[in-house]
């Protein structure tokens, strides 16, 4: 297959987790839909060190997934955070920063 | 037959993608992120990169979504309501997507990048796999390893901070010490604390109700 092809899948799926950003309320679908913005960069990121012969995009791929581990732990502590003190899980009811 | 595996992967992470986003309960949100996962793991195989597909499919589908999944149930997966606070933001987002999707496509495959029609080089038998990937991270890439080693340290110990149990509590830093630590509210057993959980908590024989609770405090409240 040509890079091409991967490149294309790689912005769809881009497109998708940002449409999901803007269309979504829930702070864990919010979240859900950074993973798969953080994952299409991954598989570019990939694409592009296979298209290139070279393994360092391989090592992109690897930290850019150590940065969405440690993203997605402290959001799911954000979230278990807010449910503690009985806030509703909703971005649009949330948008007033105080504790 | 690589096309074949290429359309089906590229299908099922498109599929998971789709079900993330449309999906109203966020429980099958995360199985659909899963499928997603597993078809870009077939997709980094097919570039032959093995290790990042092993680390795609052992971390992320493996650890990260679980932890998804135990947060999902304990929050408890609500529906979210079809209330739009923008009116036609349902309408509206789609054609935003798609003109992202576009921009994107004409940005990439408009640029002079020459290599982008072909397959790329052949590359030797070894390409993207553990010994290769390790070779790189330990010698070219070390500093990047040890960074990224420290974040995931700071990002374990900012969960704890902030999923402790210091909101229950809630009356202050010294409130919550006083049922677990008989020693008084000085300085010394603040710091005693910290060190000597494990062989302060069977000295207490009195609270064996919340054990469970004398170990989670003591890091919130010597970071905090």
């Amino acid at each position: 297959m040509s890079t091409e092809w991967y490149i294309v899948l790689s912005s769809l799926l881009f497109a998708v987790g940002a449409t999901g950003i803007l269309t979504r309320r829930s702070p864990i679908v919010i979240l859900l839909c950074l993973e798969l913005m953080l994952n299409a960069g991954n598989l570019a990121l990939v694409a592009f060190s296979r298209m290139l012969g070279n393994q360092d995009g391989q090592i992109f791929a690897i930290v850019v997934m150590v940065v969405a581990a440690c993203e997605v732990v402290i959001g799911l502590g954000l979230i278990v955070a807010i449910y503690r003190r009985r806030l509703p899980l909703d971005v649009d009811e949330l948008r007033e920063l105080r504790g | 037959m690589e096309e074949t595996l290429f359309f089906a992967a590229a299908l099922g992470a498109l599929g998971g993608a789709i079900g993330v986003v449309a999906q109203r309960n966020p429980f099958y949100g995360v199985l659909a992120l899963i499928v997603h996962l597993f078809s870009l793991a077939v997709l980094f195989l097919l570039l032959s990169s093995a290790f990042v597909a092993a680390a795609q499919v052992v971390v992320y589908a493996g650890a990260v979504m679980v932890l998804y999944v135990f947060v999902v149930a304990y929050v408890g997966g609500d529906e979210e309501s079809a209330f739009d606070p923008i009116p036609g933001q349902r309408l509206l987002t789609p054609l935003l997507g798609a003109a992202l999707f576009v921009e994107l496509s004409i940005a990439v495959l408009g640029s002079s990048l020459l290599a982008l029609g072909g397959d790329g080089p052949e590359v030797a038998a070894g390409f993207g796999d553990p010994a290769a990937i390790g070779k790189l991270l330990l010698e070219r890439f070390l500093l990047a390893f040890e960074a990224a080693s420290i974040l995931l340290l700071l990002a374990a110990v900012g969960a704890v901070v902030l999923a402790g149990k210091r909101a229950e509590v809630g009356s202050g830093p010294s409130g919550r010490h006083s049922p677990g630590v008989p020693a008084g509210p000085d300085p010394t057993s603040a710091e005693r604390t910290p060190g000597g959980t494990a062989g302060s908590s069977p000295g207490h024989s009195a609270p064996q109700a919340r054990p469970g609770e004398v170990p989670a405090v003591p890091p919130a409240g010597g970071s905090a």
